[in-house]
C-alpha cells in the first residue's frame, strides 16, 4: 500500500493516541465513588434488619467515647513503636500496649506514601487516586466525606495543631488550630515544640471533643539522617512523654465525666531504610496504629498482638467511636475488638452499619455485585440478623441466643473483609496490562514512524507500507494467537480489575490484531532495510556534509528536552527548558544571519537572499516582501527593490530578527511566571489583572487588538478583513462587557453581564471566515486551481483560528498573541525566507515556538493553571461538549497557530508538493518521541514521591498534546490532497 | 615547527590554569572567610583580574601576530583604549543577553554584571590578545574552516567551550536540591570557568592528536 508521509504520519499519530488512550486508562484506576456525593446533607441511618416485628431503634448508635485524641506522628514506622526500638524509647507505650488498655494494630498504607494523600485516606477511609485531583480542580479542600466533616455536622468541636496540609484539607472545620509548615527539612524541634506547647493549656480545658495533633519533626529527622539515626530515639523519647501526658490528662478527664476517651497513636506512613518515602515497599508502609481507651480495659494475662489492618480502616472506627455517620466512600471496615465489649445488639448494629455502608458502595461500584462473594455473606449475615434481632425482641436470653450472635458477628466481619478487599482492589492499584500492551502500540508506531525517516527527509513523500504482505504472513497470524492465548490466560488469572479484560472480545481482539499488525509491518519495513542497505541510502542519508550549527541545536535540544522529563524538577519547571531551548535557537539564528551576512561575497549574498527558496514555479504571493519577484532575483548585485535605502533596511532588520524575537521573549517571559518556583512572584500579567490598573489594561488589550488585526489581515481577502475587524471590536466589546476592560467612550459603570450577546457576535465571525477559509480549501481541491487558492485558504483558517484565540485569552494574555503573530512575521520575513531552512528545520522550529507560547500564556505543568473560564465565553449554561473543546483551544493555543501558521508558510513558501506531507511526518514525529519517552518514564517511576503531584498531570496534558497534534495532522493531510490530486492530474496530462 | 608550537600552546595554557588556581587560593591569604561560594562575587573579580593578566602577560611575551611594526606609541595607546571598550561592550552585550536569557532586569545586576565580566575576561579578552580589535577577524575565526594557525583553533575551542559551560551551568538551576551553588549566577560562572579550563586542556591534546589533518591556509 503506498502512502503520502503525511497521511502516513496521521495515521501513525491515529494509532499512538489509541495507544496513550489505553495507557491513561490502565495509569489512572477508576476510583470507588459513591454516586451520592453531591448532597452532603445526613442519610438516615440504616434500621436494625428485622424479620417481622418492629425495631425501635432506627437512630444511630450514641458514641463510645466522649473525647477523641488522635496523635499522628509523620513517617511512625511499625518497627518504631513495635520493635526494639520501640522498647527502647518508647517504654510508656510499650507499657499500654503490653499490659495497659489498649489494642494495637499494624496499619498497612497504600502507595502513593505521601502525607496529603494517607491523611486522605485516614479521614475519608477511602484510596485517593489521582481521578480526585483533577475532580477538585483548583480546590485544595477536601471534597469527598470524611469524619471530620461528619464530626463538625455532629457538633463536635474540633482542635488541630501540626501540618498544616490538614487546614488545607479542611478549612473552617476547626475551632481552634495552629498550623505547622513542613518547608525546611533540617528543623525538627521547632516544627514539634509549635505543636506541643500548646498541648498543656488544651487539655487542662474541656470544651472540646476531638483533638489532633500532627508531629512533623520524626519525619524531617528520616529525611535528612534516616532511620538508624541517633535523633530517632530522642524523638521517639519526646513522643513517649508526650503520650503519657495526654494519657494521664485523659484520666482525670474521665474520672469527672466517668464516660472513657479514646486515644488513637497512629503514622500516615513509614521510612524507607534511606529515610524517604513514597514507594510501596514494607518499611514505608506499615505503620503502627495504637488505639487507648480505659474501655479496653483486659484481665491480667490477657496478651494481644498488634494484628495487620488497613489504614483505611481507621475512619470506620474512629466514625462508630464517635457516634457519627460512616463516610460514604470508606472501604475500610470496623476495628472490631474496639466494639467487643459491648452488648451483643450494638456490637452487630455496628457491624450492619458498616456492612450495609460497603454494601452500598460495592453496588455503585461493580456492576456485578450480586454475585460477588462479599455481598453474598453480607445478605447471609443480615438475614442471620434478622433473626437474632425477633429472638432477642422476644426476650429471649438464652446460651442460644449468644450463639447466634457470635455467629452473625462472625458472619459479618468475614463479610467485611471480602467487601474491602474487593472494593480496595477495584481501587488502588496500576492497572499494568493494560498499560503495556498501551506502551507497546505506542512504542511499535514510534518504531515505524523512526524506521521510515531516512526515507521521508531524504528520498520521497511517497511512502511504501507493506501491509498488504504483513497482513498475510504467518508472522502475522502467529503473533495474533499468542497474543490472544496471553490474553485469555491474563484476563483469567489476574485478581484485580483490568480495563482490557473488561472490554467486550471484539474490542480486544482489534486491539491484539493491532499490535500483530504493527508488529509485521515493523518487521518488513526492517527486513526491507536490511536488503536496500547495498543501495545508496546510506551515503544519501546526509546529503548536505553534516548538519548545520542550528540543525545540530534542533535535535540536540529535543533530545535534552526528552531527557529532561525524568526530573521532577524539570518536568515542574518545564516552561524554563522551553525558553531557555527557545532563547538558544534565536541566538544560533543570529550566528548564521551574521555569518552569511559579513563573510558571504556580496554579489553572492544578494543573490542569496533574492531567491526564492523556491525552485518550481512557486510564485511568491507576500505582497510586501521584498524578495517579491523570483524571476527578477537573476540579476543578482541590483536587486528587485526599487530603492538602495530600502535594502539596506531589510539588511538590518534581517541582522536584527532574532533579537527582536528574543526581546520579545524576554517581556512574554515576565508577563506570567509559572511553574513551582516562580509562580509566587508578582509578575506584569497580576500587575495588570489588579482592579486599579484596568485603564491600563485596557489600553494594552487594544493595542494587542490592533496589532493582531494589522498582522493578520494583510493575506485576507475583503470579506474576511472586515468580518475581522468587526471580530476583534466584538472581542473588546465582550471584554468591556464582562468587567475586565473600559470602555474609553462608556465611563458610566453599567451593570456586569456574561457578554452572551457579544460573545455570540464573534463567534458568528469566527464561523465566518472558518467557512470561507474551507470553502477555498474545498475549492482548489475539486477544481485543482492553483497554489494561491490553498494558500488563501489556509490563511483565512488561521486567522479565524486567531480571531478564536483573541475571544478566549484573557484580556492581559492578548499580547502574548499579539507578539505571537508579531514573531511569525519576523520570522518568516528575515529568517527563514533569506536563510533557507529545510522543511524539517522548519518545523521544528515551529514545534519550539508552540511550546514556548503554551508556557508564555501561563500554563504549567500543573493541572491548576488551566484558564477554565474560557470553556463559558458565550454559553449562558454549562454545556459538556463545547466548553471542554474551547477550553483545549484556550490552553492549547499556541502549538495550535503555530501549526496552523506552519501549514501556511509550507503552502506559500513550499519548494514542492511533497514540503508539507514531510512537514507533517517531522511533526508528528517531533510530537510523539516526547510522548513515547514519557510513557516509560512515568511507568518506571510509578512509585516516585512525586508521581500523583508532578508526573501524573504531565502525562495528562502529554495525551491531550498527542491528541491536539493528531487532529492537526489529519486536517492538514486531508487539506494537502489537492496537491496530490494536482500532482496526480499533471502527471497524467504529460503523459 | 608544528610540535614546538603545540607545546608552547601547551604551556600557555598551563600557565592560564594555574591563574584560575591561584584565583581560588591567593585571596584566602588576604580576604578573612574567603570561599569560591560564600564570597563569590570577591572571587569573580579575583579570577577575572588574575585571567586577564596571564593573558597580558602572555602577549607581551610571545606577540603572536607580529603584525605590529608600526609600534608608535599612539598607535599602541589607541589600540588599547579600543581593546578596553570592546571588552567594556562585550561585558554589556554579555548582560543582555543573560536578561534575555530570563536573568532578572533589576534585581542581583552586580552579580549578573560580573558573570558577564567573567564570561568576557574567557572569551573576548583572548580574542584581543589575539586577534586585537578587528572584528572581521573574529568573524573569521569562529566561522567554518577559517582558522589560520594553532592559537586561533585552540581560541576557537576554549571560547566555545566557555560558552558551552556557561550554558550547561544554567542547567540546575531549576533544580530542587536547595544547594549554595545552585543560586543565580553561581551555577553558571561555575560552569564557564569549567568550561574554560577544559577548553584550554583539551584544545592542546586536540590539537596535537589532529596535527596531521590541520593545515592552516597561511594567507
Amino acid at each position: 500500500m503506498r502512502l503520502g508521509s503525511g497521511a502516513f504520519a496521521a495515521s501513525c499519530v491515529a494509532i499512538e493516541v489509541l495507544g496513550v488512550a489505553i495507557f491513561l486508562r490502565g495509569f489512572f484506576p477508576a476510583s470507588v465513588r459513591s454516586s451520592s456525593r453531591t448532597g452532603h446533607q445526613a442519610e438516615p441511618p440504616a434500621p436494625e434488619p428485622l424479620a417481622g416485628a418492629n425495631s425501635n431503634w432506627t437512630k444511630l448508635p450514641l458514641p463510645l467515647f466522649s473525647k477523641a485524641v488522635i496523635v499522628l506522628i509523620d513517617a511512625l514506622r511499625d518497627d518504631f513503636v513495635f520493635g526494639s526500638k520501640g522498647a527502647r524509647y518508647m517504654p510508656f507505650t510499650t507499657y499500654l500496649m503490653g499490659k495497659g488498655p489498649s489494642h494495637s494494630f499494624v496499619a498497612e498504607a497504600k502507595p502513593p506514601t505521601v502525607t496529603m494523600p494517607r491523611i486522605k485516606a485516614l479521614m475519608t477511609g477511602s484510596l485517593p487516586g489521582f481521578v480526585d485531583v483533577i475532580r477538585n480542580l483548583n480546590s485544595p479542600a477536601l471534597l469527598e466525606d470524611n469524619v471530620i466533616r461528619q464530626a463538625k455536622a455532629a457538633g463536635k468541636r474540633m482542635i488541630f495543631y501540626g501540618d498544616e496540609t490538614w487546614l488545607k484539607l479542611f478549612p473552617k472545620h476547626f475551632v481552634e488550630y495552629d498550623g505547622t509548615t513542613s518547608f525546611f527539612v533540617s528543623d525538627y524541634t521547632e516544627v514539634d515544640n509549635n505543636v506541643t506547647r500548646h498541648l498543656e493549656k488544651v487539655l487542662k480545658r474541656g470544651d472540646w471533643d476531638m483533638l489532633i495533633l500532627h508531629y512533623l519533626g520524626l519525619d524531617h529527622i528520616g529525611h535528612v539522617s534516616g532511620p538508624d539515626s541517633p535523633l530517632i530515639g530522642h524523638k521517639l523519647r519526646e513522643m513517649d512523654s508526650i503520650l503519657m501526658k495526654i494519657y494521664t490528662a485523659l484520666l482525670t478527664k474521665e474520672r469527672e465525666t466517668l464516660s472513657p476517651n479514646l486515644l488513637v497513636l497512629c503514622g500516615d506512613h513509614g521510612m524507607s531504610e534511606t529515610g524517604s518515602h513514597g514507594a510501596a515497599s514494607a518499611e514505608e508502609v506499615r505503620t503502627p496504629l495504637v488505639l487507648i481507651s480505659s474501655a479496653f480495659e483486659r484481665k491480667p494475662g490477657d496478651i494481644r498482638y498488634p494484628t495487620q489492618v488497613q489504614q483505611t480502616d481507621l475512619a470506620a472506627t474512629l466514625a462508630i467511636g464517635l457516634g457519627l455517620p460512616i463516610p460514604k466512600d470508606s472501604i475500610g471496615s470496623l476495628l472490631f475488638p474496639v466494639v467487643e465489649r459491648r452488648p451483643m445488639r450494638e456490637q452487630l448494629r455496628f457491624l450492619h452499619l458498616n456492612a450495609v455502608q460497603l454494601s452500598r458502595l460495592l453496588q455503585e461500584n461493580v456492576p456485578s455485585y450480586e454475585k460477588d462473594p462479599g455481598f453474598e455473606q453480607f445478605m447471609m449475615a443480615e438475614r442471620l440478623h434478622g433473626n437474632w434481632v425477633r429472638l432477642h425482641l422476644e426476650e429471649d436470653h438464652s446460651g442460644a441466643l449468644f450463639n447466634l450472635g457470635t455467629k452473625v458477628a462472625r458472619q459479618y466481619l468475614g463479610a467485611l473483609r471480602t467487601l474491602s478487599l474487593a472494593l480496595s482492589m477495584h481501587v488502588a492499584q496500576y492497572d499494568v496490562y493494560s498499560m503495556a500492551v498501551g506502551t507497546i502500540i505506542v512504542l511499535e508506531a514510534l518504531t515505524l514512524l523512526l524506521l521510515s525517516t531516512p526515507q521521508v527527509l531524504h528520498r520521497r513523500a511517497e511512502l511504501e507500507v507493506p501491509l498488504s504482505p504483513a497482513m498475510f504472513s504467518l508472522l502475522f497470524y502467529l503473533m495474533f494467537l499468542i497474543l490472544s492465548a496471553i490474553h485469555v490466560v491474563v484476563c483469567t488469572s489476574v485478581e484485580s480489575s483490568c480495563y482490557l479484560c473488561s472490554l467486550p472480545w471484539l474490542a480486544a481482539g482489534g486491539v491484539m490484531v493491532l499490535v500483530s499488525a504493527l508488529l509485521c509491518v515493523i518487521a518488513s519495513a526492517l527486513a526491507r532495510m536490511v536488503m536496500d542497505s547495498t543501495l545508496p541510502w546510506k551515503s544519501a542519508a546526509r546529503p548536505c556534509s553534516g548538519w548545520s550549527e542550528v540543525g545540530l541545536l534542533l535535535l540536540l535540544g529535543t533530545v535534552g528536552h526528552v531527557l529532561s522529563l525524568g526530573a521532577s524538577s524539570f518536568v515542574e519547571e518545564e516552561h524554563q527548558t522551553w525558553y531557555f531551548l527557545v532563547n538558544t535557537l534565536c541566538l544560533a539564528l543570529s550566528q548564521e544571519t551574521c555569518r552569511s551576512y559579513f563573510l558571504k561575497d556580496d554579489s553572492e549574498l544578494q543573490h542569496r537572499f533574492h531567491t526564492q527558496p523556491g525552485t518550481v514555479g512557486a510564485t511568491c504571493i507576500q505582497q510586501d516582501c521584498v524578495a517579491c519577484e523570483a524571476p527578477k532575483a537573476g540579476q543578482a548585485g541590483k536587486g528587485p527593490c526599487p530603492s538602495g535605502a530600502l535594502r539596506g533596511h531589510t539588511h538590518w532588520a534581517v541582522l536584527a530578527g532574532p533579537w527582536l524575537v528574543l526581546a520579545f521573549c524576554r517581556l512574554l517571559r515576565s508577563l506570567n511566571h509559572t511553574g513551582v518556583q516562580g509562580a509566587h512572584r508578582p509578575d506584569f500579567g497580576h500587575w495588570l489583572t489588579s482592579s486599579s490598573h484596568k485603564m491600563e489594561l485596557s489600553c494594552l488589550a487594544a493595542l494587542s487588538l490592533l496589532m493582531i488585526f494589522i498582522l493578520v489581515q494583510r493575506e485576507c481577502s475583503l470579506m474576511s478583513k472586515v468580518a475581522l475587524a468587526l471580530g476583534l471590536v466584538g472581542i473588546f466589546c465582550y471584554r468591556a462587557a464582562i468587567g475586565n476592560l473600559l470602555f474609553p467612550w462608556q465611563p458610566a459603570n453599567k451593570g456586569i453581564s456574561k457578554g452572551i450577546l457579544e460573545a455570540r457576535f464573534v463567534y458568528v465571525f469566527v464561523l465566518g471566515i472558518l467557512f470561507t477559509g474551507t470553502k477555498d480549501l474545498l475549492k482548489s481541491q475539486v477544481i485543482a486551481a492553483d497554489f494561491k487558492v490553498t494558500t488563501v485558504g489556509l490563511w483565512e483558517l488561521y486567522s479565524g483560528l486567531v480571531l478564536l484565540a483573541a475571544l478566549l485569552l484573557r484580556p492581559h494574555n492578548l499580547p502574548v498573541l499579539a507578539f505571537s503573530l508579531l514573531i511569525q512575521t519576523i520570522m518568516t520575513k528575515f529568517i527563514w525566507k533569506p536563510l533557507k531552512h529545510n522543511v524539517a528545520e522548519i518545523t521544528v522550529m515551529h514545534y519550539w515556538f508552540g511550546q514556548a507560547f503554551f508556557y508564555f500564556q501561563g500554563n504549567s505543568n500543573n493541572i491548576a493553571t488551566i484558564d477554565i473560564s474560557a470553556g463559558f465565553v458565550g454559553l449562558d449554561t454549562y454545556m459538556e461538549i463545547p466548553a471542554t473543546f474551547l477550553t483545549v483551544f484556550g490552553t492549547y493555543v499556541g502549538p495550535v497557530l503555530w501549526a496552523a501558521h506552519l501549514a501556511h508558510f509550507l503552502s506559500a513558501e513550499a519548494s514542492s508538493d511533497s514540503a508539507m506531507d514531510r512537514a507533517c511526518f517531522c511533526y508528528v514525529l517531533i510530537c510523539s518521541v516526547p510522548v513515547a519517552t514519557y510513557i516509560i518514564l512515568v511507568t518506571s517511576l510509578r512509585y516516585h514521591l512525586f508521581i500523583w503531584s508532578v508526573f501524573s498531570p504531565k502525562l495528562l496534558y502529554e495525551g491531550m498534546h498527542l491528541l491536539i497534534t493528531a487532529t492537526l495532522c489529519v486536517l492538514f493531510t486531508a487539506t494537502n490532497q489537492a496537491s496530490h490530486t494536482r500532482a496526480w492530474m499533471k502527471m497524467n496530462a504529460g503523459k | 615547527m608544528k610540535e614546538t608550537d603545540i607545546k608552547t600552546l601547551l604551556y600557555a595554557h598551563f600557565l592560564c590554569i594555574f591563574s584560575v588556581i591561584l584565583s581560588v587560593l591567593i585571596p584566602s591569604f588576604f580576604v578573612e572567610n574567603f570561599s569560591v561560594l560564600d564570597t563569590h562575587l570577591t572571587w569573580l573579580c579575583v579570577c577575572s583580574l588574575f585571567v586577564t593578566a596571564i593573558n597580558l602577560v602572555l602577549y607581551l611575551v610571545s606577540k603572536p601576530n607580529a603584525s605590529s611594526k608600526r609600534s608608535s606609541l599612539s598607535h599602541k595607546v589607541t589600540r588599547f583604549l579600543k581593546c578596553c571598550i570592546y571588552f567594556l561592550v562585550s561585558c554589556f552585550i554579555f548582560h543582555v543577553i543573560f536578561v534575555l536569557y530570563g536573568a532578572p532586569l533589576i534585581e542581583l545586576v552586580l552579580e549578573t554584571f560580573l558573570f558577564a565580566v567573567i564570561l568576557s575576561t574567557f572569551t573576548t579578552v583572548p580574542c584581543l590578545c589575539l586577534l586585537g580589535p578587528n572584528l572581521k577577524a573574529w568573524l573569521r575565526v569562529f566561522s567554518k574552516n577559517g582558522v589560520t594557525s594553532i592559537w586561533e583553533n585552540s581560541l576557537q575551542i576554549t571560547t566555545i567551550s566557555s560558552f558551552l559551560g556557561a550554558w550547561l551551568g544554567a542547567f540546575p538551576i531549576p533544580l530542587d536540591w536547595e544547594r549554595p551553588w545552585q543560586v543565580w549566577p553561581i551555577s553558571c560562572t561555575l560552569g564557564a570557568t569549567f568550561g574554560y579550563v577544559a577548553g584550554l586542556v583539551i584544545s592542546p591534546l586536540w590539537i596535537y592528536w589532529n596535527r596531521k589533518q590541520l593545515t592552516y591556509k597561511n594567507n
